[in-house]
């Protein structure tokens, strides 16, 4: 499946917070390719904001390396642009003025040229009509509800045309109904503008139905579990009823198998066995 | 009564009518105290003057003692202390909020500087720079530049990282997250500390022209007090409270105009 050339190339990489006996992250190896889109799950605690962090710069790893096209990464830079969950528009900008930020910037403009330059506003204006933002585009964000800043969110980063789009719990904060929307918009997307992407998320489904392949961690030390790739439809050609379809199903139940399995809930449920049979022997005549 | 009871809820709504009319009432009430008070012969008028005659007081001194030379002498004064902080705190706040290193070597300094007592620096500023207007300016800036170099920087502290780091991964350099980001995000808030600061810049202003002085407002007020004029002094107390109240309003006001985002929903 992973075939394509490898895009950013992770080797042997490990974070550990000063002052934190366990690393977050520990001999993590992990090859993303060119165009594919990547999922990282797994439990609280067990590193994959973390991992993503790295690959965007915004982190710096304490042992290892993580090369994009070759070069190492030694800090955030245009070519790895990240959609957070929330709070990273700027609220004085309205909806245009946010998804051409990237245009204020020196990297962006430094050689442009007039035909360039006109290449960006049309970009801009052609983001915004797909993202379906045409009609609030002189809008605030705080004008606008948590999908549609999310939606702006998304065609800031893509404006700056970054060789990977690094996306941290996106939808997380958006309610069930606009994040099947969400996806949908993203599906397209990844196809349309062939981007790379890699999403975290805690939501498997979400995880099962976006990916082409699911990096599965586990928590305490924060390390890779395994790597899945389900046999599903490759996302450009996947529709909102194959959430439901057995196939997905059956991806997501052995997705979410090896989460608890990592996640030391098993622990936890012994510790309610107990407290029930506490109970019981209360309640006992 | 359903509405009358909405009242009391807290944080309750209520019509722009209703809450105007309480604001008469509120000054309403305070005039028609003191003049109940000064008018009923309760308390001598040398330490209580009714209402009307300190209008009349306000009359005579526009009108032939030169009261735009004194508002004009200490507006001047104010406004130039409080811009000379402004513009040196506000550099120095967005990079103590903005860098650890600067950070660590100003602000334990500012937070000892500000409890030096500004009204004590007066006999430091007279000898250092004599009694000309360049004391009153000294004395409002000691009074609240340091002030305001820490609330700036807490107003730059409280940017939410994700600002700053989506335009870092769309490549934006140091210089540019300073004056694209941070500086901006922060703006409103600084705004508003520069309008808190604003009435503090009044207080040492009187402080100064009561001290050493022979124009302004708070020199009038010292001169009426050697010759009992209590009107006088209420005039010049009055003035002051209004001048300040007028400049607040205008900031408020500039808040609205620069920051539309702040008050559209």
């Amino acid at each position: 499946m992973n075939t394509a050339p490898a895009l950013i190339r992770i080797a042997a990489l490990e974070k550990t917070y000063p002052g934190q006996a366990l690393p977050a992250l520990q001999a993590v190896d992990l090859d993303v390719g060119q165009g594919e889109f990547l999922a990282l799950v797994g439990a609280s605690g067990c590193g994959k904001s973390t991992l993503l962090r790295l690959m965007a710069g915004l982190e710096s790893p304490t042992r290892g390396s993580i090369r994009l096209d070759g070069a190492p990464v030694t800090g955030p830079g245009p070519d790895r642009a990240v959609v957070f969950q929330d709070y990273s528009l700027y609220p004085w900008l309205t909806v245009l003025e946010n998804v051409r930020f990237c245009r204020r910037l020196r990297v962006h403009t430094g050689e442009a040229s007039a035909s360039q330059a006109a290449a960006a506003v049309e970009r801009a204006y052609a983001l915004l009509d797909v993202m379906g933002l045409d009609a609030v585009r002189n809008h605030y964000p705080n004008q606008l509800s948590g999908g549609m800043r999310q939606r702006v969110a998304i065609a800031r980063a893509l404006m700056a045309q970054p060789r990977v789009l690094l996306m941290d719990e996106p939808f997380g904060a958006l309610d069930a109904q606009t994040r099947e929307v969400m996806h949908e918009l993203i599906l397209r997307l990844f196809e349309i503008e062939r981007s790379t992407i890699v999403f975290v998320t805690h939501d498997v489904e979400e995880a099962v139905y976006l990916a082409s392949r699911i990096v599965i961690l586990a928590p305490h030390p924060g390390r890779i579990d395994g790597i899945h790739v389900p046999d599903l439809p490759p996302p450009g050609d996947r529709h909102p009823d194959l959430k439901l379809a057995p196939a997905l199903l059956h991806w997501k139940k052995i997705v979410l198998d090896r989460i608890r399995a990592t996640s030391g809930v098993r622990h936890d449920l012994d510790k309610l066995e107990r407290l029930a049979e506490l109970s019981r022997r209360r309640h006992a005549p | 009564m359903a509405s009358r009871l909405s009242w009391w809820a807290i944080r309750g709504p209520m019509s722009r009518g209703a809450y105007l009319a309480l604001v008469g009432a509120g000054f309403g009430t305070f005039l028609a105290a003191w003049w109940g008070l000064a008018a009923g012969g309760l308390v001598d008028p040398v330490f209580l003057p009714s209402p009307d005659a300190v209008a009349r007081r306000a009359v005579r001194w526009a009108a032939q003692e030169d009261l735009l030379a004194d508002l004009k002498i200490s507006i001047r004064r104010v406004l130039s202390g409080f811009a000379l902080a402004a513009a040196m705190a506000v550099p120095l706040g967005v990079y103590i909020g903005s860098f650890r290193p600067v950070q660590a070597f100003f602000e334990p300094l500012m937070e000892f500087a500000r409890y030096l007592p500004a009204v004590a620096f007066v006999p430091l500023v007279m000898l250092w720079v004599g009694i000309g207007e360049a004391a009153k300016v000294a004395l409002i800036f000691i009074g609240t530049y340091f002030q305001m170099v820490l609330m700036v920087s807490d107003n730059v502290r409280q940017v939410p990282v994700a600002q700053i780091e989506a335009a870092q991964t769309l490549g934006a350099t140091r210089g540019e997250l300073i004056a694209l980001v941070v500086f901006k995000s922060a703006l409103p808030d600084i705004l508003d500390t520069l309008r808190v600061t604003l009435g503090w810049a009044w207080t040492y202003l009187v402080v100064a022209e009561l001290v050493a002085a022979n124009s302004g407002l708070g020199y009038a007020i010292l001169r009426a007090q050697r010759f009992l004029q209590t009107d006088k002094i209420f005039v010049g107390i009055l003035l002051i409270g209004l001048l300040g109240l007028l400049m607040d309003q205008g900031l408020r006001l500039m808040h609205r105009r620069a920051f539309p985002w702040l008050h559209t929903r």
